[in-house]
């Protein structure tokens, strides 16, 4: 079998899980800047099956796909150093705001633009909104099958995958047939680390708007090493339709945001009687922590 | 027309408890709206899903049997939905933020280009607003959910595309059968129109699924008992509350070894480890071997007669009595005020 084309979906998300006390502004909104900026925890699993697959059938490239803004070129670097072969930002001013489906339809139009393929895996979620709906999206939006919750990819044949799901209670063993969207949990093995060589390789790998900013030898150096160039994807690029991105494009909206205060724990006596046990109740439903 | 539908997950010809906490969230929202509740469930053999789902109150069940549609399966699941969806035009559709439900609601969203929140945690209706196009919006879902790793929590709307799609978590909402007797009318999906080869695509080779256990750390509520509760009878209080809250009991070793609960419910160093929304600790010292397993709970309440028991000091609310009196008055509490 020749070769697989797979295209890695890939995040940067500001890192949830180690939240401090700084990382609320007085105003109730999340101050990104004190949240160091990571790889979707997911999408790391994600990039390791398909840098597997790449190892079992010759000629595969892996193809890491990330949108967002000009920072996010962190993102394929980090493929790269792993083992990838290329990366694509996607990135436009246009995007801004997108929820889920516009999302969905940005990276839709970027896959076909980027051209044919045999894969596209991605996270299952990413820490920061947790939806799990982007790549369920991404394939309606294809029109291709999915298959989410991959934990293993145990055989490839023709164009046969089986795959392996992890579900709440068990697992399910699939078969299904290429093209396909697959999107892969964190009980999926870890992703290796960097490979030397290939950190090597690729340590001035820039997109165009960071090349800006090179200097004249750099300029050279990406002259005579096209792969050192990361190319950027704009709406133009993709030939995606305005009305679907961004803002407009999204369905759902944010309606209000309250900020749950994690304090420093000071307990509150309660006495024995029906009045403040039905005010700490009521407390208790008015903060979302019983429903 | 306009209806509000839940999808019902069966498992083993069992409705899942994730879709009867919808069904009954559902049918508290359908009054409130003044529309019908209908559900859809989607199986093979389904002879007696109506008499599992009626009873909490669905006016209209759509039922696609067939043999192919055994397992769930993203495509032949989703062509089913679609198509019901395109035809019935709901103004809001519910599903389970479960392996199914969070497959085929980004799936059916996607197609129908109408938004989804997922896991909500709390669902509402409300009026919207729109200053800049001068526009109120009466009776939207608000769908609240905690957003960036918890830190805060968002209200979500949909203020023009239908339906207006949530998934909620199991365990999040409580179930409650409507009327045992409730009248609802039954309508046969024929699938052989929707369905095509290609739905089949992806088919399953193998599967084993346990069958349920009891999910503690899955919980977002914890009712844990001590050696305080004192008797395996008082244990019943914890249960009831648990079940009221929609939540799973827990209990400390000494708990445990009185015989009070069974071993796989014991929280701390020795047993499981918990990170619940909310904890409550009936009866129970707070030893450091015990606190291990639940100190990360985002909320503690402590139910206990002896006010500086250990556990008071982690605890943001302490209670101090008795557990059988407690209990039934932060049940009675709850009940008043929970709509
Ligand atoms: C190696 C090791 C491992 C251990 N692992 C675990 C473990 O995994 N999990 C665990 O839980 N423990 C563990 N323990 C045991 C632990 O040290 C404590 O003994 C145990 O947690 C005590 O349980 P308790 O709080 O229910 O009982 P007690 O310490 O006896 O406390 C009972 C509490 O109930 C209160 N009370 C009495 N009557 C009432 C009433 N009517 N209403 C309300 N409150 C009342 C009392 O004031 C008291 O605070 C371990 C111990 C060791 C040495």
């Amino acid at each position: 079998m020749s070769g697989l084309k797979i295209v890695v979906l890939a995040k940067q998300v500001p890192d949830t899980r180690n939240v401090g006390k700084d990382a609320m502004k007085a105003d109730g909104t999340v101050n990104r800047a004190v949240l160091e900026a990571i790889f979707n925890p997911e999408d790391l699993n994600a990039l390791e099956q398909a840098l597997e697959l790449k190892d079992r059938v010759p000629g595969t490239t892996v193809t890491v796909l990330t949108m967002g803004p000009g920072r996010a070129a962190e993102i394929i670097r980090e493929g790269l150093y792993r083992g990838a072969d290329n990366g694509f930002l996607l990135t436009d001013r246009a995007f801004a705001g997108s929820d889920t489906l516009a999302t969905s339809y940005a990276i839709s139009k970027a896959i076909e633009k980027i051209g044919a393929f045999d894969v596209i895996i991605a996270g299952r979620q990413a820490i920061d909104g947790d939806t799990a709906q982007v790549g369920p999206q991404v394939a309606e939006k294809l029109n291709l099958p999915q298959v989410t919750y991959a934990e293993e990819i145990l055989n490839v044949k023709g164009n046969e995958i089986t795959i392996k799901r992890r579900l709440e209670r068990g697992i399910e063993i699939v078969k299904a047939k290429m093209p396909l969207v697959i999107t892969v949990t964190s009980s999926a093995p870890d992703c290796r680390p960097r490979n030397a060589k290939h950190t090597m390789k690729f340590k001035h790998a820039k997109t165009v708007s960071e090349m800006q900013d090179a200097t004249e030898d750099y300029l050279q150096l990406y002259n005579s090493r096209p792969y050192l160039q990361i190319p950027e994807l704009s709406v133009i690029d993709v030939q995606a339709d305005l009305v679907q991105l961004g803002l407009t494009g999204s369905p759902t909206k944010v309606k209000n945001i309250e900020n749950v205060v994690l304090q420093a724990k000071e307990s509150m006596t309660i006495g024995n009687n029906d009045q403040e046990i039905e005010a700490m109740m009521v407390e208790l439903i008015k903060n979302h922590t019983i429903g | 027309m306009n209806n509000l539908f839940v999808f019902c997950e069966i498992e083993d010809g069992q409705v899942a408890d994730v879709s009867l906490e919808l069904l009954t969230k559902g049918r508290s929202l359908a009054t409130q709206l003044g529309c019908k509740l209908e559900a859809i469930a989607i199986g093979y053999k389904l002879n007696d899903i109506a008499q599992q789902i009626i009873p909490y109150g669905v006016d209209v069940l759509h039922i696609a049997d067939d043999k192919r549609l055994v397992h769930y399966l993203t495509l032949p699941y989703a062509a089913i939905v679609n198509d019901l969806f395109a035809k019935e035009k709901p103004q809001i559709a519910l599903m389970g933020a479960t392996s199914v439900g969070r497959d085929l609601g980004p799936r059916v969203s996607s197609a129908l280009k109408s938004g989804l929140t997922a896991d909500c945690t709390s669902l509402m209706i409300g009026n919207h607003e729109d200053k800049k196009a001068n526009k109120v919006y009466e009776n939207l879902l608000y769908q609240i959910r905690p957003a960036f790793g918890g830190n805060i929590i968002a209200t979500i709307i949909n203020p023009d595309c239908r339906p207006q799609m949530a998934t909620v978590r199991e365990g999040v909402m409580k179930k409650e059968v409507f009327n045992v007797a409730y009248k609802g009318e039954i309508k046969n999906i024929d699938v052989k129109p929707i369905l095509t080869d290609a739905d089949f695509v992806v088919s399953i080779i193998e599967r084993h699924i346990e069958k349920r256990k009891i999910n503690i750390q899955g919980s977002p509520i914890v009712v844990a008992g001590g050696y305080g509760v004192g008797s395996k009878e008082n244990f019943k209080l914890l249960y009831e509350l648990a079940d009221v809250l929609g939540g799973e009991v827990g209990a400390s070793r000494a708990a445990v070894d009185e015989g009070y609960a069974d071993h796989e419910r014991q929280i701390g160093q020795t047993g499981i480890t918990v990170r619940p929304k909310l904890y409550i600790a009936c009866g129970i010292s707070g030893q450091i071997q015990h606190r291990a397993g639940m100190d990360e709970s985002a909320m503690i309440i402590s139910i206990n007669t002896d006010p500086h028991a250990p556990i008071n000091a982690i605890a943001d609310y302490a209670i101090t009595g008795s557990v059988s009196e407690i209990i039934p008055k932060m049940i009675k509490a709850y009940k008043k005020n929970s709509k």
